[in-house]
């Protein structure tokens, strides 16, 4: 036991050296101006994903729960951090303040949002609970995109469907019915995703290495088991599950605020599933696995742009390979006999707390 | 009089969704797996019959077989190369190697018919059927489309009902391994249910194209998702349950869209999806699976 815990630690703490290198090194390339200038856009949405990915390896890998949904929540963060951010404009004018409450704002919405969710969500289970998170994720797309806000002298005003806002001189429109929010200002910076990116592992790490994270993962390997030594399902269930939303909204928050526009068809189930290969090709359950996923996987379409038009088949093509060696029997035998350990837990959803 | 012809038009895009969701449940029942790539096969089905209809100038039935079997090939191509090797993988890795055949699909479509939409013509030869002074317009597309949708229906049952490969299929889904101890070639009863799935596909791919003439490499993704939806709604793994959920999720989409709100239809339907769930959470004529302690 005592080994174990040192072996998490160790763990623990190469996660945090891998995140912190990985930062020394692209500001080193930065200011050395090694770093073509579309990788360099990448960089805020490469942390903003990084998060998603580990906020979504709580409910999916740590949890055991498919989400099919979870652009939602940081649809919800993002429009959430975008007012925010908005209507403190002229209250707070230092930039990282206002990204701060943002990404706070951003993340208490989507986390009430998920509790709220949560209620129907978990009370089914496997496909039933994918197909339902899947819902929800396309009813928050369809809502958002008919909500219309903006705010004079006079306050706030909201619609919906119908644009009849009356705003007054000096009045702004921050949502834009269909064409989402427009006019951002852009706050995020990579430092900022690389503090959010700490933040979410210090909570995600100290939960699942905590009493309930141990309870989560009781409830995920066997859920009468659990219930029969009196861990309370619902309650951890929920905890998961709050805590993934949370941390998806503050990624959108500093998603949304690193463009000038973004509508809520940026959220859609493609943008669930993208998250979710993250999560998959990493790993379930290892959190290390799911940013080194989330950073080569958002990079990679860059990288292929060599090959131009056919880049998004290569992807696809090296998508499927990716799947089919890693769960091939021989090659895995193969991979034993020279000495390199499978680390993740693809193969046996009961392994899944190496983290 | 309205109400009636929304309702006809809802039970003809509900048809269509009970045919894609018959491709989604069978495979699930016997593979037990989310086969993602179904609504692109979709979109394969409209884009070879609109070549067979403009390219190669073939009468609507012959381009509507010719993407069948196109459609029917690439099904059990995709089987064989992607799915079987992953039979003993855990269902999330079957999951997302099912959504890299779709990405897959999507942009060699694009690669090959370009992202610009092309317009479809109806395959449907005759004009509407005008009834009441006109006051019910009836499009020959609504009219085939739910006779096809019922023909399907009824020689699905058949096959599976009375059918020996039916019969074979029928014990895939309830006990793989009991099944090849019987002398099952279970390889064989997934391809077939592959092969019937993707064939099905096409035929919806056609319908759906000639209700909504817009042909994109993105056409079948959302009737895709709304399938799906369809699926689980009546119970995933049931086929009358497909076709029931199929023509509900239509009715409430169309009659959603002309009496409560045209933006909001999508989020009606996944919202009544989301309560029945909730009242019957193995949907409308799933079964109910005991967990034995």
């Amino acid at each position: 036991m005592k080994y174990l815990r040192l072996r998490s630690k160790i763990d623990n703490w190469l996660t945090y050296g891998l995140i912190i290198v990985a930062y020394i090194v692209m500001r080193l390339l930065i200011a050395g101006g090694n770093i073509s200038s579309t990788l360099q856009g990448q960089l805020v949405p490469i942390t903003a994903y990084i998060v998603m990915a580990i906020s979504l390896n709580l409910t999916v890998g740590v949890l055991g729960e498919l989400s099919l949904g979870h652009a939602g929540f940081m649809s919800v963060g993002a429009f959430s951090g975008v007012i925010t951010a908005t209507l403190l404009t002229d209250a707070i004018p230092m930039t990282w303040l206002r990204l701060a409450l943002a990404m706070l704002v951003g993340g208490l919405f989507a986390g009430i949002f998920g509790f709220l969710i949560g209620i129907p969500v978990l009370r089914l289970q496997g496909d039933y609970l994918a197909i339902v998170t899947l819902a929800f994720g396309e009813i928050i797309k369809n809502v958002v995109g008919t909500i219309y806000l903006g705010y004079d002298a006079n306050g706030i005003q909201v619609s919906i469907e119908n644009n009849t806002l009356q705003l007054g001189e000096g009045g702004k429109v921050i949502l834009n019915g269909p064409k989402g929010a427009t006019g951002i200002t852009k706050l995020s910076s990579f430092n900022a995703g690389f503090i959010l990116i700490l933040i979410t592992l210090f909570i995600v790490l100290n939960l699942i290495n905590s009493k309930s994270g141990r309870a989560i993962k009781a409830v995920r390997d066997d859920k009468i088991a659990a219930e029969s030594v009196g861990i309370s399902i619902w309650r951890y269930r929920m905890m998961a599950f709050v805590t993934s939303a949370t941390l998806a909204g503050a990624a959108g928050a500093l998603y949304a605020l690193n463009y000038s526009a973004v509508d809520a068809g940026k959220f859609d189930f493609n943008k669930s599933i993208l998250i979710l290969v993250f999560v998959v090709l990493g790993g379930m359950g290892n959190i290390r696995g799911s940013i080194i996923a989330a950073t080569v996987l958002t990079v990679l379409p860059e990288v292929l742009r060599a090959f131009d038009e056919v880049r998004m088949l290569v992807y696809a093509i090296i998508l499927i390979l990716v799947m089919l060696v890693r769960n091939n029997k021989t090659l895995r035998q193969l991979f034993q006999k020279i000495g390199i350990r499978r680390r993740n837990s693809l193969s046996n959803n009961k392994e899944g707390d190496e983290t | 009089m309205t109400f009636l012809s929304h309702l006809i038009s809802g039970i003809s895009l509900g048809s269509i969704y009970a045919i894609i969701a018959l491709g989604y449940t069978m495979v699930y029942g016997i593979a037990k797996m989310l086969n993602f790539a179904h609504g692109d096969v979709i979109m394969v089905g409209g884009y070879m019959s609109f070549i067979a209809m403009i390219y190669f100038g073939w009468p609507p039935l012959l381009s509507i077989l010719f993407a069948m079997v196109v459609c029917t090939v690439l099904g059990i191509l995709i089987e064989q190369l992607a799915y079987k090797p992953l039979r003993a993988a855990p269902s999330l890795a079957v999951l997302i190697t099912a959504i890299g055949v779709s990405y897959f699909l999507q942009n060699a479509a694009q690669l090959i018919f370009s992202a610009n939409h092309k317009s479809y013509s109806s395959v449907v030869p005759f004009g509407s059927l005008r009834l009441f002074n006109d006051r019910l317009i009836i499009s020959g597309t609504t009219i085939v489309t739910i006779i096809v949708c019922i023909v399907i229906i009824l020689a699905l049952n058949t096959i599976v009902n009375k059918t020996k490969i039916g019969k074979a299929m029928r014990a895939v889904s309830e006990d793989k391994d009991a099944a090849q101890l019987m002398g099952i070639n279970i390889n064989k009863t997934i391809s077939i249910t592959f092969a019937i799935g993707s064939a099905l596909a096409a035929v919806a791919g056609v319908l759906l194209c000639s209700a909504y003439p817009i042909l994109m490499p993105t056409t079948g993704a959302m009737p895709g998702i709304k399938a799906f939806t369809a699926a689980v709604f009546g119970g995933i793994g049931s086929i009358p349950g497909a076709f029931l959920g199929g023509i509900l999720l239509g009715i409430i989409e169309i009659l959603g869209k002309a009496y409560i709100s045209t933006q909001l239809s999508d989020a009606i339907v996944f919202a009544v999806l989301i309560i029945i769930l909730l009242v019957k959470p193995t949907g409308l004529l799933g079964k109910k699976v005991l967990v034995k302690v």
